[in-house]
């Protein structure tokens, strides 16, 4: 064709779809203990649900059943807050915060002893690639205690001009695409505030959170501190809905965080809700293309796109657009989709069949609004669930793919001319999690980042998270942060330097 | 000192009204309108209220209807980008200037306020107004300092978090206090860059429109300050529940409208503050986070 053309003549084109094969490089489970069915964490000890019901968690890349769960029903969450409550008033918040920190310090220790077995655990229960797992989940939830374990005897220092106060107990929601890293999220600030806590993890994945209880009680944190009820959408709204919470946590769809909201109207309760999101990830012409393309995977495929401030929403400047995606479209068809446990995986199962369904039904959406779907040429395992990495072409701001969260590798692609336009186009939703800016040009990347309406942006980079970092949403995003100094604030009362509890406003 | 002009005070001045104030002359009444964008329109309703002063002259105070809200939602929206984009110290002077304007104009709120409360508290309540709204124009280049964070991240990238406005924020001031609460509810938004839409006190309204009078000699853009009359049980659900507005500051202690600010506010999960009715001299910092996001950033730091 001419010079300009970004794809070589056919003699010197990669053939990458093809050409990439790896050995099998499972990961040994071995050494990992998974027992046959789990109790409750209630008061310092695993129990049954006082119906004696259960549900199986499965392998989604196998759809083997792990293990079976025991299911809480409104009896044993109120159990657990009851558990809580007297933790709170006898033990937990009498305690010296000193001694709050080193329970904390002990959790962080034993998460990195046990490391290996709990990334696989993760790996094998919502099945994610155990890269990610080793790499990513498991670390980061013990720097998560490591950092707010150090915050216990220093909360006064955090919030000029006042003094701090833990709220009660905490009741804590938390969703399937990062079990074991959402139950620290949600743990550590509570704990290290003086607070005590009845968590409950979603009902795909909740064996790492159990194996946390277990570490919980094995570091020797005082009985019922720290609460596991296990279930499914009920068990989470009789423990929101529970008469003695003071507090509540959830992070999960919008939806339902809208439900847990009006909820806890007209009640003294406080609550965070970290919820979904749509994020723009904008690429400008003066970009690093390169180095762009692999923020745009990492920004949309990992974790198969399980991830709230995901980069779902690409925009690339016109005049880039051709070459950028060419070359995205050479790197997906890099990317391997198959066995979660496999080390050279980077898109492993889909988290569970509903989601799978989800997943589709936009694909099938996003057919009918007349986008082009490119999915690279890719053979799927026989069992378990699996979308291959999916770009959305051809798109409108109005589409829905556009608009909704699908919460799965699916990557919708728009263009546009001015940074004025990408800054409109960006803000042009509900939502308002996060967002990513590639520029070469100091200046514009702090001009967008600060003009996206999100609470979380990535220049250069994305997804990427940190214990001191502060995480959370504008808009119909969330409200409250997590992470960071900002991420104790939910977890307090502030007063007057020395005064009481409930002495302000 | 010979540089400083010193006022004629002529004998001829002080003959010339040996006798005080006619008291023959009619005086001109004043039609109470809403403050919206920057102007007074009237009610788009043509409701009102009427409100018996002190002195038997009955007001009729503008009931403003859910479409005035939305209206001024507007106009708090179009005013609010171009607010939060001005420097901190411009935005500090604009808020000291507004103490300046009221401390020249604060008999006629004191008047104001004197029909409808005690002399002497009339006079207590705009001292203290002025003084919060010093108070306030100070934190606007302080705010950031004392609440942002560099986060030390465990990997090389320069990370911070700054707070920036929510946006809209609606507020339904305290029934108390006419002048000062208002004040105290509504300019920790403005403060940090938020445009606010205010309904006024029910019970002494008067000094809400009197004081957008004075915010529009103040060098405030208008919008940024939006100011109601009207009643709570009409209005609290459409300030609450608006889905271009990102927080709704509440401030009283009824529980069955704290319900229905709690649940309204749920369409768009907006930010919701409740504060019981302030107290003169008492002022909370922490006020002005209540209508702020925490932005997350990440640079890398790299060649």
């Amino acid at each position: 064709m001419n010079d300009d053309s970004p794809t070589p003549p056919a003699e010197r084109r990669l053939r990458l779809d093809d050409g990439w094969s790896y050995a099998p490089a499972p990961e040994g489970t071995d050494h990992l203990r998974v027992d046959s069915s789990y109790g409750l964490f209630i008061d310092g000890a695993f129990r049954a649900s006082s119906s004696g019901e259960t549900f199986s968690t499965i392998n989604p890349a196998t759809e083997e059943p792990l293990a079976e769960v025991a299911l809480a029903g409104v009896e044993d969450v109120d159990a657990a807050v009851r558990a809580a409550r007297r933790a709170y008033e006898t033990v937990w918040a009498p305690m010296a915060p000193a001694d709050r920190g080193k329970y904390l310090y002990r959790i962080a220790r034993v998460l990195q002893e046990r490391a290996r077995e709990l990334a696989v655990l993760e790996t094998l229960d919502g099945g994610k690639p155990i890269r990610e797992s080793k790499s990513v989940d498991v670390p980061l939830a013990a720097a998560h205690f490591f950092y707010y374990a150090g915050w216990a005897d220093k909360l006064d220092f955090a919030f000029p001009g006042r003094s701090a106060h833990s709220l009660g107990v905490a009741a804590q929601v938390i969703p399937w695409n990062f079990p074991l890293l959402m139950a620290a999220w949600k743990l550590a600030p509570a704990l290290a505030c003086g607070n005590t806590v009845v968590l409950k993890p979603a009902e795909t994945t909740p064996l790492t959170a159990l194996k946390l209880a277990e570490i919980v009680r094995d570091a020797g944190l005082p009985e019922g501190v720290v609460n596991i009820v296990t279930g499914a959408g009920e068990t989470g709204a009789a423990l929101v809905q529970h008469e003695d919470v003071d507090k509540v946590a959830f992070t999960g769809s919008t939806e339902v965080g809208r439900q847990i909201q009006r909820s806890v109207a007209g009640t003294s309760k406080r609550y965070t809700l970290e919820l979904g999101g749509k994020a723009a990830n904008l690429v400008f012409e003066d970009a690093a293309i390169d180095q762009a393309v692999e923020g745009i995977v990492n920004g949309i495929f990992f974790n198969q796109g399980h991830v709230c401030c995901a980069g779902s929403r690409l925009f690339v400047q016109e005049s880039v657009a051709d070459e950028l995606l060419h070359k995205l479209k050479d790197r997906m068809r890099t990317l391997r989709v198959g066995s979660p446990l496999d080390k050279n995986t980077d898109i492993g199962a889909i988290n569970s069949k509903a989601q799978l369904e989800t997943i589709r039904d936009y694909l099938d959406v996003g057919e009918g609004e007349g986008a082009e779907i490119f999915q690279p040429a890719c053979e799927l395992p026989a069992t378990g669930y699996w979308c291959p990495p999916t770009l959305l072409e051809g798109v409108s701001q109005s589409s829905r793919v556009v608009q909704e969260e699908i919460f799965g590798p699916v990557l919708a692609v728009q263009t546009f001319r001015t940074v004025d336009e990408a800054i409109k186009k960006a803000n042009n939703t509900p939502y308002g999690l996060s967002g990513g800016v590639w520029s070469d040009k100091g200046a514009k990347a702090f001009r967008v980042t600060s003009q996206v309406r999100a609470g979380v942006l990535w220049a250069n980079t994305y997804n990427k998270f940190d214990p001191t970092a502060p995480f959370g949403g504008y808009k119909e995003s969330g409200v409250g942060r997590e992470g960071g100094l900002h991420g104790l604030a939910p977890y307090l009362e502030l007063t007057a330097p020395g005064a009481p509890a409930g002495t302000l406003s | 000192m010979t540089d400083v002009l010193k006022p004629e005070t002529s004998a001829a001045t002080e003959a010339a009204d040996p006798s005080g104030p006619t008291e023959t002359r009619l005086g001109i009444r004043k039609t109470y309108k809403l403050y919206v964008g920057g102007a007074f329109p009237r009610t788009e309703s043509g409701r009102y209220d009427p409100l018996m002063l002190a002195d038997g002259e009955v007001v009729n105070v503008s009931r403003a209807s859910r479409k005035d809200v939305r209206e001024a939602v507007v106009k708090a929206r179009a005013a609010q980008g171009g607010w939060a984009h001005r420097s901190a110290y411009n935005r500090a002077q604009i808020l000291y200037r507004i103490a300046e304007m009221l401390e020249g104009r604060r008999r006629q709120f004191e008047e104001e306020l004197a029909s409808i409360e005690p002399e002497s508290d009339a006079r207590a309540e705009v001292s203290a107004t002025i003084d919060a709204i010093v108070y306030w124009a100070g934190w606007c280049d302080k705010f950031q300092q004392t609440f942002s964070a560099v986060n030390p991240v465990a990997s090389s990238h320069f990370n911070f978090s700054v707070l920036e406005p929510t946006g809209v924020v609606t507020v339904v001031a305290p029934q108390r206090a006419g002048l000062f609460g208002l004040v105290q509810s509504a300019t920790p938004a403005v403060v940090t860059g938020n445009s606010v839409l205010a309904l006024a006190s029910a019970e002494s309204p008067l000094s809400a429109i009197t004081l957008g009078e004075v915010l529009e000699s103040s060098d405030v853009p208008p919008g940024v300050f939006n100011f109601l009359t009207g009643r709570r049980d009409e209005l609290l659900a459409p300030l609450a529940s608006h889905r271009d507005v990102n927080a709704i500051v509440y401030c009283g202690n009824d529980v069955e409208e704290i319900r229905v600010v709690q649940t309204e506010a749920t369409a768009n999960l907006k930010r919701v503050a409740l504060r019981s009715d302030p107290l003169p001299g008492t002022f909370d910092p922490y006020w002005m986070l209540d209508t702020c996001e925490v932005k997350t950033t990440w640079h890398p730091i790299g060649t």
